[in-house]
């Protein structure tokens, strides 16, 4: 019965303390810093052209298979506007398959993909979840915009903010 | 066909019940399906139980409805990918899991992890241990009927989860360990993140021992309930907590160090009679040992390299190595075949959540029907890692 009360009282307590609660849909808390949403492609704004010159190395390292790639020869190299030899013709990420594990981002050698901080995955499509090119580059400039995000390569000992 | 002869009929709450004539009637073994949609077996785990009236027959686990073949899987993938495997065979101690692989592949070929990255390594596995006991005492108390304990334990797990989402990137799915390291540097607050956020689980462990431990109800439900004797214990392959609540004090950490925890100062907790209560209170003074490891391994913890110099694609030398660790539910073993490849010859995983349930037989027989649901919750088993 003492015990009980003891219980009782403790539950007392807590109920006159602030709910940690967040009412999801309505209120969003905001994610780290280093959080690994969906990957996109980052686009290269000096140039115009997307990072990603197409290589496939990602493609070969996912471990759910979910991307796929097409490279082709860049016109703007050509143009000599670009130091790229080739650049991605056609890229396409399967959300649905995607386990986010960041490998991607760690093989690529051009700072081409990174994780973004999109992670609702609900679509009304039956195929939403298959990002391609133009929608993956979208994301991409959103989440440059959003974090501020430099090439790795450009800026030496680039830290981190601390997180929120 | 009526079970019981019908005779007179007797009305118990306004429905009529037939009456058994002869009072002497010898009462049916009754085999009950418990799961695999249960919600009291913690996962889709199924168990078939044949009671003689209350009392439990025997019980025969049927088990493998999330089996997803990660052994085999892992001959197929880079040493790489294998650790995104890893994170989801236990799935409520992610971390613990990554480092077992890791530790494998770093034994093989020989790596010396710099002592920064161990000693993240240290304090992320062991916040890990916490959150997953946190997750136990919540549901647990569950089992027992009661509802509040499970509202402050999230609270708490939510707590560590965030910040393994500032450190990793993910809550629960990190793919942080590598071998030889760990991925990323911790964020630059990650000590002060840590103290501030000890204090208020500190304070919820406290309030698990006033809410519910030394609670009479929760005595009643648990104390002498699936008794099990250290050396049953032994030769039925229980470990972790399970095993030290019947008195064995076998702890990894202790027995094998590996990481730092020979740094460290820590006592292993062990309980005398080894029924459900031990258990339960064995994992709240594990909590307690756990905030204390971490707060010394903030103390030491310097800068310095994270990640041992290795190439990119790892390849261990032909061989053979067992690795184990103490992870929350007990001792997680790989035993992992290479033959000089980047991906594993044969990987074999010693679950500890598999190898505990087999005590669950032993536990149940003549226990109560309504105790089953405790000894199952008491050996907090996690599905993914019984299915593999």
């Amino acid at each position: 019965m003492l015990a009980s009360l003891k219980g009782l009282w403790v539950t007392l307590t807590n109920t006159f303390k602030k709910p940690v609660t967040a009412q999801y849909p309505k209120q969003h808390l905001p994610v780290a810093r280093r959080y690994m949403g969906f990957p996109v492609l980052m686009w290269d704004e000096g140039v115009g052209e997307p990072y990603c010159t197409g290589c496939m190395v990602c493609i070969r390292n996912c471990p759910t298979l979910c991307m796929s790639a097409q490279m082709m020869d860049n016109p703007l190299f050509k143009e000599g506007k670009s130091k790229r030899r080739k650049i991605v013709e056609s890229f396409e990420i399967n959300f649905g398959r995607c386990i986010l594990c960041n490998i991607c981002v760690e093989v690529c050698n051009f700072d081409a993909i990174e994780m973004s901080h999109q992670h609702e995955l609900s679509v009304v499509v039956r195929n939403g979840n298959r990002a391609t090119l133009p929608r993956l580059l979208e994301m991409g400039k959103e989440f440059q915009k959003e974090v501020g995000w430099k090439p790795k390569g450009a800026e030496e000992g680039a830290k981190e903010e601390a997180t929120p | 066909m009526s079970l019981l002869p019908l005779g007179e009929k007797v009305r118990m709450r306004g429905i009529s019940y037939p009456m058994a004539i002869d009072k002497q009637l010898d009462s049916l073994e009754l085999m009950i399906n418990v799961g695999p949609q249960h919600p009291a077996t913690h996962g889709v785990f199924r168990m078939v139980v044949w009671i003689d009236g209350e009392r439990i027959v025997d019980v025969e686990p049927h088990i493998g409805y999330l089996h997803r073949g990660t052994e085999k899987l892992c001959e197929g993938e880079q040493y790489s990918q294998i650790i995104t495997l890893f994170d989801r065979l236990d799935y409520v101690a992610n971390f613990n899991n990554e480092l077992v692989v890791c530790m494998a592949a770093e034994k093989l070929m020989g790596t010396e992890v710099p002592e920064r990255a161990q000693y993240i390594r240290t304090i992320l596995c062991e916040l890990n241990r916490i959150a997953s006991h946190m997750l136990f005492y919540g549901t647990f108390a569950l089992d027992a009927g009661a509802m509040t304990p499970v509202m402050y334990a999230f609270r708490e797990r939510e707590r560590i989860q965030s910040l393994f989402e500032a450190t990793s990137g993910a809550r629960l799915m990190h793919n942080y360990f590598r071998i030889g390291g760990v991925r990323q540097d911790a964020p630059d607050d990650f000590a002060q993140r840590i103290t501030t956020l000890l204090e208020p689980v500190k304070e919820t462990i406290a309030e698990a021992d006033r809410l519910i431990t030394f609670n009479e109800a929760f005595l009643a439900r648990t104390r002498d309930v699936g008794t099990i004797d250290g050396n049953t214990a032994v030769a039925l392959g229980l470990t972790g907590p399970s095993l030290r609540a019947s008195g064995v004090e076998y702890d990894v950490r202790r027995t094998e160090p590996y990481l730092l925890y020979d740094r460290l100062d820590f006592i292993v907790p062990t309980g005398d009679r080894g029924d459900c209560w031990d258990r339960f209170w064995v994992r709240i003074r594990e909590m307690e040992e756990s905030v204390r490891m971490v707060e010394q391994c903030l103390q030491q913890m310097q800068s310095g390299p994270i990640m041992a110099p290795t190439r990119r694609i790892a390849r261990p030398p032909k061989g053979e190595v067992y690795a184990h660790a103490e992870n929350p539910r007990g001792d997680l073993g790989v035993y992992l075949v290479s033959s000089g490849a980047d991906r594993p010859y044969r990987l074999k995983v010693r679950p500890p959540s598999f190898c505990n349930l087999m005590s669950m037989k032993h536990m149940m027989r003549n226990a109560y029907m309504a105790d089953a649901i405790m000894i199952l919750g008491s050996l907090d088993i996690v599905l993914g890692e019984v299915d593999r």
